[in-house]
This record gives C-alpha cells, structure tokens and sequence, in this order.
C-alpha cells in the first residue's frame, strides 16, 4: 500500500537511517564537488566570453548556450566511452567511481554555469564599460567588480548548476553503476527502489530530494528579493 | 599621486581640428573645429541628436579620433591627458553597492587624495553612506557620480546634462560643486539643455547643429546675439530640428 510505504518512508527519515544518510553525503559530496569545479571553470570563461570582442565570439557563445540541453543520457554514454577500460583514459581506472560521477557532472553543469554568468556579465559590462573606461579601471579590477556586483544574479546561476546536479540521474547511472555503498546517490537509488517495488526507500529519498529542491529555491528567491530591495538587479 | 602631479603641462586651449566621426557608415559629426582657450565653464548646446554627447565622449577619449585632431595644451589625447580628465554621464553608472563603497571604489584605485569621508561630506551625502547607492533620489545620485569624479582632482571636468529631470534644490546642489570645481582651477565642459543654467555657469557657449558647431561665442554675447540662425531659434523657443 502507499499510505505504508510513506509511513515506513517517514520511519527511515526520523530515525537518519544509515544506510539513507550514507546515500545522501555521497550525494551531496558528489554535487558540491563537480558545482566547485564547475564554477571555478565556467565563471571564468562567461567573464572572458562576456567581456571581450574576438573572432568566433558569437559561435562560442552559440555553442556554450546549446551545451546547457545537452541530454544527460548522452554525457553519460560519452564520458563512459571515454573511462571504459578501452577508452583513452580507461588506464585510469575511474569508471564505476564517485569521480567518474563528478566528471558527467561537470560536463553538464559547467556550461550552465559559463552560459549564465555569461549573461550576467555581459549586462553588467554594457552598463560599466563606458564608466570604467573613463575612471581607466584596470582590467582585473574591472573582473572583480562585475563578479562582486553580480554576486546575486550569479548565486543564482550556481544554485541552478547545484540543482541540476543533485537531481541528475541519466549521466550518473550510467558512469556510476549505482554500486552499493560506493556509487549510490539518491537519484539513482531512487530508480533502483522503485523498480524493485521498495516505496518507501525511494519515497524517503525523494522526499529529501524534493526538499533540498524547496530550499535552493528558497535561496534563490531570498538572495533575489534581497538583490531588489538593494537595488542591486 | 593625484592627477593634478601626474601631467603638468598646460591643457589648455584643448583644440578640436576637423574631426569628423561616423557610426556604422552614418557621419554624426562633420568637420568640427574650436579651440577653448578660456578656463572656467564651457557650455555645449544643442537640440537633440546634434552630437554634443559624442562630442564629449571624443574629448573623452571613449570614442576612437583620428590622432590629431584633439589637442589638450597641444599635446594630443593620450591616457596620460585622460587621466586629468573625469566624465559624469547623464544616466549616472552607479555600482550595486553602498554609497561609500562607490567612492571607496575610486579611492581605492589611487587616483584621488581625498578621503571616502571628505568626499561624502563635499556632496553631502554622509549621512547616506551605508545605503545602497541605487535607492538614492536622481539627485543624489548624480551628486554621487560627481563626488566620485571629483575624487579623481580632474582638471577637466565633462558633465553630460548633470542635471537634467532634477528638481530646483538639486540643481543648485549640483551646481554649487562644479562652481566649487571651477574655482578651484578645473576647466569644465557642460552639455545641457536649460537656459537659464547656460546663463548662470557658462564663460563661453559652442552650439551644436546636425553635427556641426554652427558658433563658439562667449556667454554674454550667445544669449544677446547669437550668430547662427540655428541658435537664434533654439534660444527664442522655436522648436529646431
């Protein structure tokens, strides 16, 4: 019955059953690693991309934009490819790991995080370029203004790149192997449970899935009512 | 170091020579020529679309001309000449950030020897410090910009329409501090489209029409008898296209 099944889910969460916690770090371990790569990559090549003119611009603006549908099902296959035993970098021996898992990961959230702040920039930039030029504000200054003046438009960007990545399930399954205690995150471990008829396993971790959604939300809209209220957007 | 130590030649005349200047193949200045010996307020009049801004930001240096053809003291514009130079726009570009953190901004670049509190006390904003810089009134927001561009001890001061849409006090506010600025030595150029401003402020007038400079008078003379039909119209109220 379902009604049992959110009974026993309820049961799992109040007694932070081990084996639920254990999933959930590895998740959360997994998102926040691949989110810091990410955004110590993509912020940089949205600031260099919003902030200079050269040729070939507007296609890697272009193609940033259209890597943030990639389907994660292909990332998947594709990172697979590249880490199985007889790929290029299968003398690695990272398939079926956590780190294969923050390597999809990456390669799906980076270029939302770079489409974005590019666009974030590239407002802030319009609106600077003529003030910063006439107050001749060095080029590294003028980065670290539009990364601090954007801080809240930019936040949001990285909390979207977190909400992909913690609700992610294609990309992972496929690279992870959704291996006990070693690769099993919630998304995963959701299409497991439920596929093997244990409800209340998956409604447990789908109930934290959907509430760590509710709060990043929750972030998003505080950080954006706080931006308004400054008159920082 | 402050700007004043940094380029010590004279600036003046600052001499424009046949500048010409299009944008995307449409020619919006067309064989401008003045030379501004005198110190104290130059007034740049227009109807709109006349090219006073462009003007301004080709004196500026934000838009590229031929060499040559601006001069400050006869030497050419170079970054050395613009850093004696500082520019309020008319949409004042205000960072999302406090008051104080604005002026800390530039201070912060070494181009000003005065302090954030100095600076906030000569605009009278220092009780407006800690608020965010974009929930200031219109005014108070360009005298903002101003204390940020008087920080740089500009010895040019390009103001593009400082004061438009401000109400009666906050043009008095305003121009009490570029009066403040030309007593103290800087050569301002001010683009603005109220008369009686005009009258108060300027020492000479250059009028602007369909991107030429139709008359470079002084102000006394301007607004009794100007030269240029263009001028003549725009001063009784006429509507000049």
């Amino acid at each position: 019955m379902i009604s049992d099944a959110f009974i026993e889910a309820g049961h799992l969460l109040v007694r932070l059953d081990a084996d639920l916690m254990e999933i959930l770090i590895l998740s959360m371990q997994v998102s926040a690693v691949s989110l810091l790569i990410s955004v110590v990559i993509g912020l940089p090549v949205g600031a260099v991309l919003a902030m200079n003119a050269f040729p070939g611009r507007h296609i890697a603006v272009t193609v940033l934009n259209a890597l943030m549908g990639l389907p994660p099902v292909v990332v998947g296959l594709l990172v697979y490819l590249m880490l199985s035993r007889s790929g290029p970098l299968g003398v690695l021996g990272l398939l079926y790991t956590p780190t294969a898992m923050v390597i999809a990961q990456l390669v799906l959230i980076t270029p939302i995080i770079g489409a974005l702040s590019c666009q974030v920039i590239e407002d802030l930039h319009h609106e600077y370029e003529a003030q910063f030029r006439s107050f001749s504000v060095p080029r590294t200054t003028a980065v670290c203004a539009y990364l601090w003046d954007a801080r809240y438009s930019l936040m949001t960007t990285i909390l979207a790149g977190f909400g992909r990545a913690i609700s992610e399930v294609g990309a992972v399954i496929i690279v992870g192997g959704n291996i006990d205690h070693l690769t099993r995150v919630m998304t995963t471990a959701i299409a497991l449970e439920t596929s093997k008829g244990e409800l209340a396993v998956a409604l447990a971790l789908g109930i934290i899935l959907l509430s760590l959604a509710l709060v990043v939300n929750a972030v998003v809209m505080m950080l954006r009512t706080q931006a308004k209220r400054m008159g920082y957007v | 170091m402050s700007n004043k130590q940094l380029v010590t030649h004279p600036l003046l005349p600052i001499s424009v020579h046949d500048l010409h200047l299009a944008v995307q193949g449409k020619l919006l200045l067309t064989d401008l020529n003045c030379c501004l010996t005198g110190k104290g307020v130059t007034l740049i009049m227009g109807p709109n679309g006349a090219g006073k801004s462009l003007l301004l930001r080709c004196l500026h240096g934000l838009l590229e001309t031929p060499p040559g053809t601006i001069c400050f003291g006869g030497q050419p514009l170079c970054p050395e000449v613009r850093l004696t130079q500082a520019m309020v726009f008319q949409q004042p570009v205000l960072l999302r950030r406090s008051v104080e953190a604005n002026l800390r901004f530039i201070t912060d670049l070494g181009r000003s020897n005065d302090t954030v509190e100095d600076l906030l006390a000569r605009v009278g904003l220092t009780e407006k410090a800690k608020q965010p810089a974009r929930r200031l009134s219109g005014g108070e927001q360009q005298r903002l910009a101003l204390a940020r561009a008087l920080a740089c001890a500009p010895r040019i001061l390009l103001l593009d329409e400082p004061t438009a849409s401000l109400d009666p006090a906050s043009v008095l506010l305003i121009e009490q501090l570029i009066c403040q600025a030309r007593d103290e030595g800087t050569k301002v150029l001010l683009i603005s489209h109220d008369i009686g401003q005009a009258k108060r402020l300027a020492e000479d007038v250059v009028f602007l029409h369909r991107g030429q400079i139709t008359e470079h008078t002084p102000a006394a003379r301007f607004f009794i008898n100007p030269t240029s039909k263009a001028a003549a119209d725009y001063l009784s109220g006429h509507i000049v296209l």
